[in-house]
Order: C-alpha cells, then sequence, then structure tokens
C-alpha cells in the first residue's frame, strides 16, 4: 500500500491533558505526525484538532481507531478520503533591504500573502494557504535569506455541508463504533 | 449535606459496591485513611508493597467480574502501582486505583514526594484523573467505575491531592455519567452476522480461537453452544484457558509460542478461525504472515482497534461476545466435520505434547498434574510468568469456568503471590493454589505477612529450579547454554520462610511426597506452602521461536518421548 498524506480531524472533549492523551499514543504507537493544530471549535467545551499523517491505509485505519479508543475523543474523520479543503499559516521572517524590498513585495503578492512587519533590516511576512504553496513561497524567499520561521499546522474542513452537521449532531448521538470496521 | 472529599470517595466507593480495599497510607493519603473508621462496611486490608495492592485488586477482580480497588498515598506510593495497572491495562482487567497527591499548592514544585502520576500512568490505563475540587470528586469515581468495567475493561487512576480531601463540598452521587465519547458497542452488526454464519456453513475445517473476553463477557455457555452446534474444536488462548472445560471433546488446547504442537498444526490446516475477545497477539500468532495461511478470519471483539491490527480479518464483528455469540448461535445451523476432527485426532496422536514422560526426579509437570488431580481440576490457578506458567496451562486441565488467573500480555513475574492474595479475597469459597516460579516469588513474597495476618488462606506451590527457568531454558536453546545471570546460587530456605511468616511450610524433594503434601496443604486451616524441589533444568516444550512458525517447532526430543507417564 503506498505511503500517503492523510487530514484527519477530532473533536475533542476541553479536559485537561487532552493534548497529551493524543499525542501520548502517537508516540506510543510509533505514529508519524506531520502536523498537528488544535483550538476551540463550534461546540462550546469542545475543541477540534487536525491532523497530517503519513502512512499507508491500514495505518491510518489504526490510528483513527486508536484515537476512538481515548474517552475524550469524541469523533474522529479521515477527511482525506473526501473532497476538502485544508490551510495552514505561517510567518517568515525575510532579510531585505532598499535594493531588494521591492521585488520581495512582488513576490508577496504573487502568493496573496501579506507583509506584517517592516524593519530596516527585514521583513515578516504572513502566508495562508495549503502545503505546497507555503513550501513554494518559502523556497522562493530563501533567496533572500529567511531569518526565522514559524507555521501552524494544517487545518482543514470537508467541502460542502455534511461535515460540520454531522460532527455538531454526534455531541448527543452515540457514536457507531461499528463504522470503521463493518 | 456537606462532606469532606475523603467522605465523598468513601460514600461514592460504597455506592459503587465497593466491599473491599487493598492499599497502603502515607502523607498525601492520610485525610481519606482516616475517614475509614466511619465507613465500617468497607473492608481495607493492609498491604506491605503497594505492587501487592494493585495485583491483589486486579487478581480479586478477575475473579468476581468486579471493578477491583487500590490505595497508595504519593510518589512513591503510587509509582509502586504502576507495574499492576500496566498488568491490569494489557489483560482488561477492571480496576480503580485512588492515589494521594501532594496539596494544589505544592503541584509541580517538586515538592516532597510529588510524582505525575496522572501522566506516568497516561499511557498506561484505560483513563485517568487528576481531581482538583471535592465538589467533582463523585462524578469522577462514578466515571471511572463506568469507563473500567465497561466496554473493553482496563484500569482507571484518579489522582487526588491531599488537601482536596479536606475539603468540604456538597454530595450527591450522580445516576448516570455524561461521555459523550465513550458508548461502547454491544451488539454485533447484523449483516456481519450473517456473513459471519455463512462463512461458517461453507467452512470444512473450522476452529474457534477463544481468549479473554470471552471469560470477562462470561460467554462461557455460548460459546459451548456454538461449538456444539456447528461442531467446531475450541482453542484457548493463554487467558482464554479456562473459557471452555478442558475435559470436553471438542477442547483443542492452547496455541502459540508454548502452546500444544497438534494446536498450532491444526491452525495451519484451518479453513476458518473464528476468533473470539482476543487480540492476536505475537505469542498466539508467531510469524503473522505464516499465522493460519489457508484460514479465513471471523474476529469478535468489544475493541475496534483491537481487529485488523495484528491479522488481516474477513468478517469484523465489533460487539460484546456474549452479545455477539448469542445472536450467531440463532443465525448458525447444525453441521458436523467429522473428517476434520479425525484429521485432528491424528495430529494429537502424532504429537502427544500434553503427555508428560516418566522420570525418577521430580518435574514441575508431575506436581501440576498432581495438583490437578487431587484438585479434581476445580481449584483457581494463580500462576507467576515463565516456565511454571506454561506448565500449568498446558497441564492443569482446567474445567471451572474463569479458574486460571495469570499475567498474560505483561508477564509480570511476582504477579503469583499478590493476585492469588486477592483471588482468594474474592472468592473465599474456592481453592486458590498460586503455582509460583522461585524467582517470580521473591519479588513480591512480603504479602505472605498479609495473608497470614488476614487469614487469607491460599496455597502456594513453588515450582524451585533454583533459576530464572524460563531465561535459562532461551540460554540453552539460543545461547549455547552460556547462564549469565539466571543461576540463584543461594534461595532462601523456603519452609523456614513459610514458619518465619506464621503458615505452614514443607518441603518436597521426591515424587511420593508430591501427593501427601498436597493434600496435608488443603487440610491445613491457613495458608501453606509447598517447597517443590524439581529438576533445575527441565525444559518447556513444545516451543516456537519467536517470530517462526510451525516449520520451527521444537518438541521434546525423541529419546525422551520413549517412556510416557499415563
Ligand atoms: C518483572 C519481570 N522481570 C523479568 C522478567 C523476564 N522473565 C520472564 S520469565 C523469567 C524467569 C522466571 O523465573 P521463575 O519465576 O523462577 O519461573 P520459572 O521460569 O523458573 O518457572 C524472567 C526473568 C519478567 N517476565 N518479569
Amino acid at each position: 500500500m503506498a505511503q500517503m498524506k492523510h487530514t484527519i480531524t477530532a473533536l475533542v472533549s476541553d479536559k485537561p491533558a487532552v493534548l497529551s492523551r493524543v499525542s501520548s499514543l502517537f508516540r506510543r504507537r510509533g505514529f508519524n505526525i506531520t502536523s498537528l493544530a488544535v483550538g476551540n471549535c463550534e461546540i462550546p467545551g469542545m475543541s477540534r484538532m487536525a491532523f497530517v499523517v503519513e502512512g499507508d491505509d491500514g495505518i491510518v485505519e489504526q490510528i483513527t481507531k486508536q484515537l476512538r479508543t481515548l474517552i475524550d475523543v469524541i469523533k474522529v474523520s479521515d477527511i482525506s478520503k473526501a473532497d476538502f479543503v485544508s490551510r495552514e499559516l505561517a510567518l517568515i521572517r525575510v532579510r531585505a533591504n532598499s535594493t531588494n524590498r521591492s521585488e520581495i513585495i512582488q513576490l508577496v503578492d504573487i502568493f496573496r500573502a501579506n507583509i506584517v512587519d517592516v524593519a530596516p533590516e527585514s521583513l515578516i511576512i504572513e502566508v495562508t494557504g495549503d502545503e505546497d504553496k507555503i513550501e513554494s513561497i518559502n523556497d522562493l524567499l530563501k533567496t533572500f535569506g529567511v531569518t526565522e520561521m514559524i507555521r501552524t499546522g494544517t487545518v482543514a474542513m470537508m467541502r460542502g455541508m455534511a461535515g460540520g452537521t454531522e460532527e455538531t449532531q454526534a455531541t448527543n448521538l452515540p457514536r457507531s463504533r461499528s463504522d470503521a470496521t463493518s | 449535606m456537606k462532606l469532606t472529599g475523603g467522605q465523598i470517595v468513601c460514600e461514592s466507593l460504597i455506592r459503587e459496591g465497593v466491599a473491599v480495599i487493598f492499599g497502603l497510607p502515607g502523607g498525601a493519603n492520610l485525610p481519606l485513611y482516616q475517614t475509614l473508621p466511619q465507613y465500617p462496611q468497607i473492608r481495607h486490608i493492609l498491604v506491605r508493597h503497594e505492587q501487592g495492592a494493585g495485583h491483589a485488586a486486579d487478581g480479586y477482580a478477575r475473579v468476581t467480574g468486579k471493578v477491583g480497588v487500590a490505595w497508595a498515598t504519593s510518589g512513591p506510593g503510587a509509582t509502586n502501582l504502576v507495574t499492576p495497572i500496566t498488568t491490569a491495562q494489557m489483560d482488561s482487567v477492571p480496576m480503580v486505583c485512588i492515589t494521594g497527591q501532594v496539596a494544589r499548592s505544592s503541584i509541580g514544585t517538586d515538592a516532597f514526594q510529588e510524582a505525575d502520576i496522572s501522566g506516568i500512568t497516561l499511557p498506561i490505563t484505560k483513563h485517568n484523573y487528576l481531581v482538583m475540587h471535592a465538589s467533582r470528586i463523585a462524578e469522577t469515581i462514578k466515571e471511572a467505575f463506568y469507563i473500567a468495567s465497561t466496554g473493553r475493561p482496563g484500569p482507571v487512576l484518579i489522582d487526588i491531592p491531599k488537601d482536596v480531601f479536606n475539603e468540604e463540598a456538597e454530595f450527591q452521587y450522580p445516576d448516570e455519567v455524561d461521555l459523550p465519547g465513550y458508548k461502547p458497542v454491544l451488539d454485533g452488526h447484523p449483516s456481519q452476522i450473517k456473513r459471519a454464519a455463512r462463512l461458517i456453513k461453507e467452512a470444512e475445517r473450522p476452529l474457534i480461537l477463544a481468549g479473554h473476553g470471552v471469560i470477562l463477557s462470561k460467554a462461557y455457555e455460548e460459546l459451548k453452544e456454538l461449538a456444539e452446534k456447528a461442531q467446531i474444536p475450541v482453542i484457548t488462548t493463554l487467558l482464554g484457558i479456562s473459557s471452555f472445560p478442558e475435559n470436553h471433546v471438542l477442547s483443542l488446547g492452547m496455541p502459540g509460542m508454548h502452546g500444544m504442537a497438534y494446536t498450532s498444526l491444526a491452525i495451519d490446516d484451518a479453513d476458518l478461525i473464528v476468533g473470539l475477545g482476543l487480540r492476536f497477539d505475537d505469542r498466539v500468532t508467531g510469524k503473522i504472515s505464516t499465522f493460519a495461511p489457508k484460514a479465513k478470519v471471523i474476529h469478535v471483539d468489544m475493541d475496534p482497534s483491537a481487529i485488523g491490527k495484528n491479522v488481516k480479518v474477513t468478517v469484523p464483528i465489533v460487539g460484546d461476545v456474549k452479545r455477539v455469540l448469542r445472536q450467531l448461535n440463532q443465525a448458525v445451523e447444525p453441521a458436523v466435520h467429522l473428517g476434520w476432527l479425525e484429521q485432528i485426532e491424528e495430529i494429537k496422536r502424532a504429537h502427544p505434547s500434553n503427555r508428560i514422560r516418566e522420570t525418577d526426579s521430580l518435574i514441575p509437570q508431575f506436581v501440576i498434574k498432581q495438583l490437578a488431580e487431587v484438585t479434581e481440576g476445580k481449584a483457581i490457578v494463580v500462576t507467576g510468568v515463565g516456565q511454571h506458567q506454561m506448565w500449568t496451562a498446558q497441564h492443569y486441565g482446567f474445567i471451572e469456568p474463569n479458574s486460571f488467573i495469570s499475567s498474560g500480555g505483561l508477564g509480570a513475574m511476582g504477579y503469583e503471590v499478590p493476585a492469588a492474595m486477592g483471588a482468594k479475597v474474592g472468592r473465599p469459597d474456592k481453592t486458590v493454589w498460586s503455582v509460583a516460579g522461585d524467582g517470580g516469588f521473591q519479588m513480591t513474597m512480603s504479602e505472605l505477612a498479609t495473608m497470614v495476618e488476614n487469614d487469607i488462606q491460599v496455597k502456594f506451590a513453588i515450582m524451585n529450579n533454583r533459576f530464572l527457568g524460563m531465561v535459562r531454558q532461551w540460554q540453552e536453546f539460543f545461547y549455547k547454554k552460556s547462564y549469565v545471570a539466571t543461576h540463584y546460587t543461594h534461595n532462601p530456605d523456603f519452609v523456614k520462610l513459610a514458619e518465619a511468616f506464621g503458615m505452614l511450610g514443607v518441603r518436597v524433594t521426591d515424587k511420593t511426597q508430591v501427593m501427601p503434601a498436597i493434600q496435608q496443604a488443603m487440610e491445613y486451616n491457613g495458608p501453606a506452602l509447598l517447597d517443590f524441589m524439581v529438576e533445575e533444568e527441565e525444559n518447556l516444550y513444545p516451543m516456537i521461536p519467536p517470530g517462526t512458525s510451525t516449520a520451527q517447532l521444537i518438541e521434546e526430543p525423541v529419546e525422551e518421548k520413549a517412556k510416557w507417564h499415563r
């Protein structure tokens, strides 16, 4: 089976240690996380996490099943099976001076990124997009000298109506654990 | 009604039906202990080491099906519970551990006897809690018992800071839990049941593999019904032992690394494996790619993550084994497999690995056969980990449901002493034997004092080979008999030790003394210890070396086979 990037989202209770529970599980089972993002969601008392993981279908099935064994994890979806949108935000500090500043600004425009801080010797660029877009602008900016970069990790959502409503309802519906296997 | 945190713990435990607690106090849980005199209905058994408390709670839980409870103080008390908690997690045993923690204001300061036990036990519990307010204790205990005992059971740890035991809060015990992320599926999906029934109907050489899940869901009758109705031989994994009576014609013993040769060889030929409540552990399957190469697999388990983890499954069924078996028994049609049963009989005749050889010297297999004879195969037998554990599994012949108690998944030496204590407390009506290794016994033997003190009448049979026998055997087979660090050249005198603890101790050096000694121990009104001085370098057969298949099966050498005992 092919090694592929999968994007998984999980609705979790906002309980202490929920993040450690999830990351401990990934570590213990030897699963590789490429990116992890977490934050509040539309349901009070809940958070949604997004993971990008690498592995074949078998491994990804194990990851989703193992996540479901955690008491504080309410719903897990491998959304890369469907049509989905994914975004990441990065802040990139790049060396800039009066001679190359305009060249950088052009590049920023092409990528529909923003300059959020200007200093005599550098700029901070904010860019949003999927992983590929962030990699590309970063590669191009490297020629000027990237001195610092920070990324949020990918967040993702299924296209259309289905995802959100279904997951919202899931909080008061018994979760069908057999779905994944039967 | 306003109560202190300590009182709330006790009130809550009483509402969960807790009758016995194993534990040991210290600074951080003292306020909890000091409320105990108000609750005479709770029996507290003071252990000698918290590992003893944990394993005793585990043994108690396994024999009763109830949640076992252990208490320990912060820091070292809590860390001493780590091995029993992991044991319970690996073997799906319902257990609740309540630990004291340093006061809230000291948490995170590396205070005296502070250990982050909820962090430490994160990967080895089904769930855990750090309770920061007395007002949260009741709902936490309610949830903990629910989580520990439902679904795939497991250990739950509740850590409570010292000052929270003293804090007052309104006490009201909740009727329900609110856990949106936890809804175990109990019934099998009807279409999966149909598919499974069809596979069973089409199968010509089917086998049932019964695991601990059968015992946890008490599906003994349902398993028997399926086996008899469709005439399918039943193999029991190490922890599945005693889920199906071994004197039944369809009983086919234990598979895997030290299973019966004929059991593993039958699996090689099977065209269908019906796996019930097991996880297809590597000790069962050997090399995965050669496991049951001709078979389709039906896998029934409570835990969806156990299905498809190790072996490829044709029909997965998530659900409680008992309920799924009831559904399956309705759907399955009566069948006969005379040719298959005859084929298995032939394999058995060619590979009689359940027989033991005639010897002049005292060998552990003989002792276990004798023990089975005296107890008629009906005692609860608790073991440690090693050769003696496998010999017990192979030769005792368990008849009564849920009578074999052993640390399977973790394989924790030292389990044999405290777990037997817990088992006897849980089932005082039963004879409880602990078949111990001289190695494992010395890890936890301090609990003998607890047993004498509380008149917990466990009978011990130490298979004293003066070696860490199982490891010695690996050294013999795989390291040219280089016995590094496995020989005990100066074991204590276990008979004198027993006497020092205040129990009966008898040494057995000769075959003729075995039966009378066992009888003497049984008749003795109190805990008793038999020190069986067995052959030092007896080997355990058969063996399928780790990561291999039946092609590498090692059976007892032929010259030794020449004279069979019985
Ligand atoms: C706590 C622990 N430490 C080490 C081991 C590794 N180990 C497995 S079997 C064994 C030998 C056990 O010796 P003994 O209790 O005397 O039993 P025997 O094999 O001789 O019957 C050892 C050291 C273990 N299983 N558990």
